[in-house]
């Protein structure tokens, strides 16, 4: 299907409706936690502003309260958002056509949510050559939305109560499984979600994120491996050799 | 503290993060294995978000038929499986989500 570019902009945006909501409480107790550090004002909104990822924000208040120095924030900030790498390799078929000055604002956007919503619309229409514009209205509607968020629990976000347990982050969760499901066609896409799901519960704990990277890692792994078993002119042990001969095609 | 320095150093953390593959996506062709690998990246990630969510909302384990996110989940999956529309998927499953906790709290 052909679009134009507002269409294709405005769809990014509706698309993106369920992943907006659940970000909404998140955004306003960033603001009302970080009023309650040592940071201006200014710095909890510039922090919106310039970094915009929203858990590692949210560790760098906490740690902020526990009295950490910046360098120890930085290097956290480092771990939490690594996963993101993931992301931009896995989109980076479809950035290829674009100048780096298309490139690097949408870098800049790159979220769990502006990916999820991005996969999900590549994953149905395979490459597509006004892909920006979709991906521009999904992930400027979340940066718009994370601004204000952030300015409303700035300045109200302690009169509003216990907004964490409202439940909205659950339309994130609805929204996450409406991209996943229609994935799992096969053996190899089952295990990994499976694998990914309960590793993620067993490394819950594990500092930084580096909980939810490990999962996703071996679950890739285990997708990979049963990919190869399936692929294999040698249908059963050849996985290993398969492994270790890695990048040589 | 220096915030100047913080968000700064934040900024470029995250940044280099989101940027260093787009910068250089001229010059580097992927492995095909690495490529394949990739495919997954949306199942696995994703996944690994939605588990925790749905049974630790509270950051602990909560397995019970009187947890709402998970009857809401099941629900989704649900109508995800047999529908594969994302609309209904959200609607469906916010709607359990929401008559659950209404129904178990209320």
């Amino acid at each position: 299907m052909q679009y134009t570019r507002s269409k294709l902009f405005t769809l990014g945006m509706k698309d993106c409706a369920p992943l907006i909501l659940a970000a909404i409480p998140f955004g306003i107790i960033y603001g009302a936690l970080g009023q309650s550090t040592e940071l201006t004002a200014w710095a909890v909104v510039a922090m919106s502003v310039f970094v915009f990822a929203g858990s590692s924000q949210f560790i760098a208040v906490g740690l902020l309260a526990g009295g950490a120095a910046w360098p120890v924030i930085v290097l956290t900030t480092f771990f939490v958002n690594f996963r993101h790498l993931l992301y931009s390799a896995n989109l980076l078929p479809h950035v290829k056509p674009y100048s780096q000055a298309i490139r690097a604002p949408m870098a800049f956007l790159l979220t769990d949510e502006s990916f999820a919503v991005a996969s999900n619309y590549l994953t149905d229409h395979g490459k597509q050559a006004n892909f920006h514009w979709y991906y521009f209205g999904a992930a400027l509607f979340m940066y718009i939305n994370w601004q204000v968020c952030t300015l409303v629990g700035l300045f109200i976000g302690q009169s509003i109560p216990d907004m964490a347990n409202w439940g909205l982050d659950m339309a994130m969760v609805v929204a996450f499984i409406g991209i996943v499901v229609p994935c799992l066609h096969d053996r190899a896409t089952l295990a990994c979600a499976l694998t990914a799901g309960v590793l993620s519960l067993i490394t819950y704990d594990w500092p930084h994120k580096t909980g939810l990277l490990f999962s996703a890692i071996v679950a890739i792994l285990v997708a990979m491996y049963l990919e190869a078993k399936k692929d294999g002119t040698q249908p059963d042990e050849q996985s290993d050799a398969d492994f270790s001969e890695g990048a040589s095609e | 503290m220096n915030e100047v320095l913080l968000i700064f150093g934040m900024f470029v953390v995250t940044f280099g993060i989101r940027y260093v593959l787009f910068a250089v996506a001229d010059n580097i062709e992927f492995p095909d294995k690495l490529k394949r690998a990739l495919n997954y990246v949306p199942i696995a990630v994703l996944t690994a978000i939605i588990f925790p969510a749905v049974f630790m909302p509270k950051g602990e384990f909560y397995a019970s038929i009187e947890n709402p996110y998970i009857v809401g989940a099941i629900v989704a999956v649900a109508i995800s499986f047999w529908r594969k529309n994302m609309l209904l998927t959200v609607v469906a499953g916010l709607a359990a989500f929401v008559a659950w906790k209404w129904l178990i709290v209320g």
